[in-house]
Order: C-alpha cells, then sequence, then structure tokens
C-alpha cells in the first residue's frame, strides 16, 4: 500500500487504489506516475486540464488500456492484466465522454444489458423462453423499471437510444451502468456539454446515488462548481502528473493547480 | 389475460410478448392458418398463388423455406452480431455435404468416405461416400459440422472488421468450391453433383420409413397429402421452430450481448460481455441455421452440385437482409420470400402477359407495349424468347436488372428493408388522423 494513504480509514481497506501507475503510448507518456485510492462511499474527483489523462485512468482502471509500470488493487488484489469484461464483473462499472451506447437498442436493452454481469442465462436457456431462463429475464426486467424509475425516463423506455437528446442518452448511460449493481462507478465528463437545468438534474442523480445506494464513485468532470460542490476529494493531473490530491478547498488555495489552470506569471517562466 | 386497453399490459411478461397486441396475434395466427389451407387446396385467396407461381406454386415456396432457414442464419451474424460475413454460402454447404455423407446411400459403404480411396486402390472403382443414416441424424448433424466450421473461423473476426471480414469470409466460399472439385468421394461429380438423401423419417436403416415426406399417401392414417404438401408442412414447420428460436435468441441475454457487441463493441466489454466469446457464439449459431437450411435445400433438391453454393449464393443472402431489413425476423422472411419469389413471379406474369398478345382490351394493350414477339416494328422491353442475347431482353435478364436494381433503390431509400416500410405503414396508422 502506498505511503500517502494518510487519509484511509484504519479500519476499512481502501476499494481501489491506483499505485504509481504509468501508461505510455509509443513516445507519450499519457499517464506519469499516478497514484490515488478510493474509500468505500466516496466521491472522488480526477481533474485537470484536456489531454491531462483523466480519461487514460478511467480506461486503465477497465484494462481498456493497459499501463506499463504501477499496479491497480481492486480490494486488495491487482487486477494488472485482467480482460475488461473481467474487470466489469469484479463490480466496476463505468460511463462513457462520448456517450457509448448501444445505439440501434431500446432504453430497456441497454439498461438490461447492464445486467449481462449480473444474469446467468446462456443462448440455449434463452433460445427455448421457457422455465428459469425466462423467470430471470423478467426478474432482471424488473429491476430495469426500477433504475428507469429512478432516473426518470419512463417516457424514453421503448425508443431506440440513437433516437433520443444528448440529456436522456447520457441518463441512459448512467442507468446501463447502475444495473450493473457496481461497488465503484467511474463516470467520465457526466455534464459534458450540458445545460444548467441539466447539470443539476444529474448533478442530483449522482449524489442520490452515493446516499441511496452507497456506491463510490470516481468523476472525471470539467465544470468546476459541480465537482468542489459534490466531491470529497480531489486529485489534479495535469501533463499526465499527478499535481495535487485533497480536500476541494485545499486544491482550490493549491499554487501548483492554480498554475497548471490560470498559467502563471511571465517572470515565473523565464529561467 | 383478458381483452382489455390494447396498449396497456400489467406485467412484463406481456409487455415481452413476441406478438403484443390482439390484432398482431390475430394477424400471425390468419396468414398461418391460410398458409396451411392453401397449401391444402382451399382457396383462400383465389387463384392467386397459381397465378403468380404457378400450378406447382408449393415447390418454389418449399424451396423458400429452406432458404429462410439459412436466411435466419446470417441475420443472426450480420443483422444481430454485425459482423459481415459472405461465406455463408460455405457453412450453407458444409451442412448439405454433412447431409449427404451421413445421410446418403451408398453401394460401396464406409470405404467410400476415405478421401482419395481410389488413388489409394481400396476400391475397384470410384465410389460415393454415404453412410444411410435417419434424418433425425443427419439433420442435427448438418447443423452441429457447420456450427463447428464457424467456431474455427470466429478468431478471424476479433483480428479483422468490417470490409475485411467480408473478404476473409469470401475466402471459405472459394475453398469450398475448391475442396468440391477435390473430394469427387463426398461431393459427386462436380458439374452435376450428387443425389442427395430423401426427406423421410425413419428409426434406423429400415425399409419402409415411419414417415415419407417424398411420396403421396396418407399421413398418419389421417389425411391423404401429396408430396409437396408433405415436405411443405415439415419445412413449414422447422421454420417456425427456427423463427421462434431466433427470435427468443434476439430478446434475451444472450441475444443484447451480441447486439451490444454490435453497436459498440469496447463498451460492451467494459459493460462485462467478453467479446470474442459472443462472437464465436455468433458464427457458431448463425452457422447452425446455415447447416440445417443447406441440408434441407439439398434435400429437397434431390441433386446438387457444388457449385450450387458459391459466392452468388452468399451474396444472394446479403441481399435478402438488406431488402428484408437487417436485425429483424420478420425482415428476414420477408426478404426471403422477396428474393427467392420475385423472380419467378416475373416469369409468370411474363407468360400470362404473352397469352394475351392476341387479343382485345387494355391488357393485351399492356401485353403488347412491354413484350417484344419478334415481329417487324415490335418495339417492347422484354422478349418473349427465352434466349434472347440483346435487347430486348429475356425474362432472365430482366430479373438480374431488378435484383441489382432493387438492392440500390432499398439501400438509398430504405435501408431498414421491408420492416422498414411496414414498421412506416404501422406508425401511420397508428397516429391516423395525426400526421405522428
Amino acid at each position: 500500500m502506498s505511503n500517502q494513504d494518510a487519509t484511509a480509514s484504519p479500519l476499512v481497506g481502501p476499494l481501489i487504489e491506483v499505485d504509481n501507475v504509468t501508461l505510455r503510448f509509443g513516445g507519450v507518456t499519457a499517464i506519469d506516475g499516478v497514484s490515488f485510492h478510493v474509500t468505500e462511499g466516496e466521491l472522488f474527483a480526477v481533474i485537470g486540464p484536456n489531454g491531462a489523462g483523466k480519461t487514460s485512468v478511467f480506461n486503465s482502471i477497465s484494462q481498456v488500456y493497459r499501463p506499463q509500470e504501477g499496479d491497480i488493487r481492486w480490494k486488495g488484489e491487482s487486477i494488472m492484466g485482467q480482460r475488461p469484461d473481467a474487470v466489469a464483473g469484479l463490480g466496476i462499472a463505468r460511463t462513457f465522454q462520448n456517450i457509448a451506447l448501444f445505439g440501434q437498442m431500446t432504453v430497456i436493452d441497454n439498461i438490461l444489458t447492464g445486467r449481462h454481469i449480473r444474469m446467468t442465462g446462456n443462448w440455449f436457456q434463452g433460445m427455448k423462453w421457457f422455465g428459469a431462463g425466462k423467470r430471470e429475464e423478467l426478474e432482471n426486467r424488473e429491476r430495469v423499471e426500477d433504475i428507469i424509475d429512478f432516473l426518470e425516463i419512463q417516457q424514453w423506455r421503448k425508443f431506440p437510444v440513437a433516437l433520443l437528446p444528448y440529456g436522456i442518452q447520457k441518463r441512459v448511460e448512467l442507468g446501463r451502468a447502475l444495473a450493473m449493481d457496481p461497488e465503484l462507478l467511474l463516470l467520465d465528463e457526466p455534464v459534458a456539454g450540458m445545460n444548467l437545468e441539466e447539470t443539476e438534474d444529474m448533478a442530483r442523480f449522482i449524489l442520490d446515488i452515493r446516499e441511496e445506494l452507497g456506491i463510490s464513485m470516481i468523476l472525471v468532470e470539467h465544470d468546476m462548481g459541480l465537482v468542489m460542490d459534490i466531491a470529497d476529494r480531489i486529485l489534479v493531473v495535469d501533463f499526465g502528473k499527478p499535481i495535487g490530491t485533497g480536500l476541494p478547498d485545499e486544491i482550490q488555495a493549491n499554487p501548483d493547480v492554480i498554475a497548471a489552470y490560470l498559467g502563471t506569471e511571465l517572470s515565473d517562466n523565464v529561467g | 389475460m383478458s381483452l382489455g386497453r390494447p396498449l396497456l399490459r400489467t406485467s412484463y411478461s406481456e409487455d415481452t410478448a413476441i406478438f403484443p397486441t390482439w390484432f398482431q396475434k390475430g394477424a400471425a395466427s390468419f396468414l398461418l392458418l391460410s398458409l396451411v389451407l392453401m397449401a391444402l387446396g382451399a382457396p383462400v385467396f383465389g387463384d392467386i398463388p397459381k397465378f403468380l407461381l404457378g400450378n406447382t406454386w408449393l415447390n418454389p415456396v418449399s424451396k423458400t423455406l429452406t432458404f429462410a432457414v439459412a436466411a435466419l442464419g446470417i441475420n443472426i451474424l450480420v443483422g444481430v452480431t454485425g459482423q459481415v460475413s459472405l461465406g455463408h454460402a460455405f457453412f450453407m454447404g458444409s451442412g448439405a455435404y454433412t447431409a449427404v455423407v451421413l445421410g446418403g446411400a451408398s453401394d460401396d459403404g464406409w470405404r467410400a468416405c476415405i478421401p482419395f480411396h481410389d488413388n489409394l486402390g481400396l476400391l475397384e472403382q470410384q465410389g460415393e461416400c454415404g453412410l444411410g443414416l435417419p434424418m433425425w441424424i443427419w439433420l442435427p448433424a448438418s447443423g452441429a459440422v457447420a456450427a463447428m466450421i464457424g467456431i474455427l473461423v470466429s478468431p478471424a473476426a476479433v483480428k479483422v472488421r468490417g470490409l475485411y471480414l467480408a473478404i476473409v469470409t469470401v475466402g471459405l466460399v472459394f475453398i469450398g468450391l475448391h475442396l468440391g472439385r477435390m473430394l469427387p468421394e463426398y461431393a459427386g461429380d462436380f458439374e452435376s453433383g450428387r443425389k442427395w438423401p430423401k426427406m423421410d423419417i425413419r428409426l434406423w436403416k429400415e425399409e419402409t420409413p415411419l414417415v415419407a415426406l417424398n411420396e403421396d399417401g396418407q399421413w398418419f392414417g389421417l389425411i391423404y397429402l401429396s408430396e409437396e404438401q408433405k415436405k411443405f408442412f415439415f419445412l413449414l414447420a422447422v421454420v417456425m421452430l427456427m423463427m421462434w428460436f431466433a427470435k427468443n435468441l434476439v430478446r434475451t441475454r444472450t441475444g443484447r450481448a451480441l447486439q451490444a457487441i454490435r453497436d459498440r463493441d469496447v463498451a460492451a466489454e467494459v459493460m462485462g460481455v467478453p467479446e470474442f466469446h459472443y462472437k464465436r457464439l455468433g458464427f457458431a449459431i448463425s452457422s447452425f441455421y446455415a447447416g440445417i437450411g443447406g441440408a434441407l435445400f439439398a434435400s429437397l433438391n434431390g441433386r446438387v452440385s457444388p457449385v450450387d453454393f458459391g459466392l452468388l449464393l452468399s451474396v444472394d443472402f446479403i441481399a435478402i437482409l438488406l431488402i428484408g431489413g437487417a436485425g429483424t425476423i420478420a425482415g428476414t422472411i420477408l426478404g426471403t420470400l422477396f428474393v427467392e419469389l420475385l423472380p419467378r413471379m416475373v416469369e409468370k406474369l411474363t407468360a400470362w402477359m404473352t397469352s394475351k398478345l392476341e387479343g382485345e382490351g387494355t391488357i393485351s394493350a399492356i401485353a403488347n407495349f412491354l413484350l417484344t414477339s419478334g415481329q417487324e416494328g415490335d418495339f417492347g422491353p422484354i422478349s418473349i424468347s427465352t434466349t434472347s442475347p440483346g435487347w430486348p431482353m429475356s425474362v432472365f435478364l430482366w430479373n438480374l436488372v431488378i435484383y441489382g436494381v432493387l438492392i440500390v433503390v432499398f439501400l438509398i431509400f430504405e435501408p431498414l428493408g421491408l420492416f422498414g416500410i411496414w414498421l412506416r405503414v404501422r406508425n401511420y396508422w397508428k397516429g391516423w388522423p395525426f400526421s405522428y
């Protein structure tokens, strides 16, 4: 366990630990020695300028990218080298920056696909539509309806998601991730491109998820107002390097962070 | 279930039903019932089927049913899983040849099944391989063998996508044709092919079958049916069963996983859907359908040569999907009917118009306008001669032109195919008199 975990609860180990992860694409170092941990029930935010490597952190956690160095531990066990679907099976769900819904499928089918890892019916049970396989389908359909109620997207239920407005698609994507019954939810820019009302709605959903469902979350977001309001702790990355971790107030006062976001005065750069 | 408001559903099982409304249930039952009655000879739609498809209209329809089974397979692979394959003819062929090896009769028995036995001097003369097993073995086995080959091919789909996969699978068709030429023990003569096992249900190799589908006669001692009718009913039952399986697959966990891979494969993996596993499954199920379809087609036809399982057949299946509507079961069936029966309808209509040439009235005028009978000054685009090489074109050439034009028109104007047209008509009447 990394030694900078001063804030970790002594009773319960962290849910996920990202330990000194470095990810390179050829000569480009996308992530350079990023470390952080998230404890149970925590809302952790990762911020940074465009291209800082925030989404690469997510892709490393879900093992879509394979970091060359460092370790990622889920409840103390390394998940490095596992396939993305195996990582999902552990209880790590995510949404995508550029919506990655299954466009031709309906809202119900999209969210039901999120139930995939919690269901067991194979192709044969599906084909005969009888007995245990059918029962499982209908039970999970009920779970999906709960999520649809929670996210208030009842009226869109049977629409193919490609036809839905952007804000609704973002909600469906959140629903699909929730359907996985995750313990950790990775939210990649959940309010990007949204207007004020939609942002407020989404913030409400995020807080409800934490309070009602008790799911830990890692949030990548550019909307500083939202991040400072709802995040418990924040990690700032710039050019792949971590430049500060701490409470929102600490981050706002951190000179390195201010330099990364606003730039420094010319005299500091010279020499 | 009560006859309540048509759109009020009170259980999820009702909501996921294949035919959720009473109207749809009624329409589907009516179609099926009228098809059965028509096959029995009842004049449900008068003489329309005879007029469009000829007196022996059950034969082309039966052939279409065998194609429908294979088309359901390509729909699962291309329409549902999104893996473009031009190798479907090969999978159909592998099913068909499994059937002929297991079910076909041979004088030389199993010894003819050793490849190149002639060169090895095992037999006096060239023989064809056949084990003479009953249909309940060769029919499922033909599906299983095709599925196995599908599983072997599927790693290619993980490596290459889209057009590249299509080209890889084209290779399969040529390998198949080459094998057909190399192995006359299995494939028979390359040009004329070999005889397929007949459609009859036996327990084992006994002389008289339990149910002889290929002879006229009493069926179960109840009803006298002709050979065509028996085969038609058998194939209809098979197609209904395969449709039911395909529909159930698409609306359950496995089907959603396949569709997820079609729409966004990376996102699917992050949701816990292993890409390779489901692509392999997609290939296996699709090839299973193709194998069954191929075996039934060959058995129905009686004599098929390897040339019939060529690239054009694969292209036919893609056309069926495009015209019918990829990803939908009903669309697949509609597309098969359309692609397989339209040429015959065009031929029959032309023949009918030819018979009306010598007469008075509107129909004769139209016939005179469209047809060229070879007289001086005749300018119609369709030649009544079947061997006309240039303009006016024979009806066979016209069929090819219509086929090509249809694909272009559907791709540009109705990418959802016939199913899309149906959706539009349905939504129009649902909202009527409002526009939406």
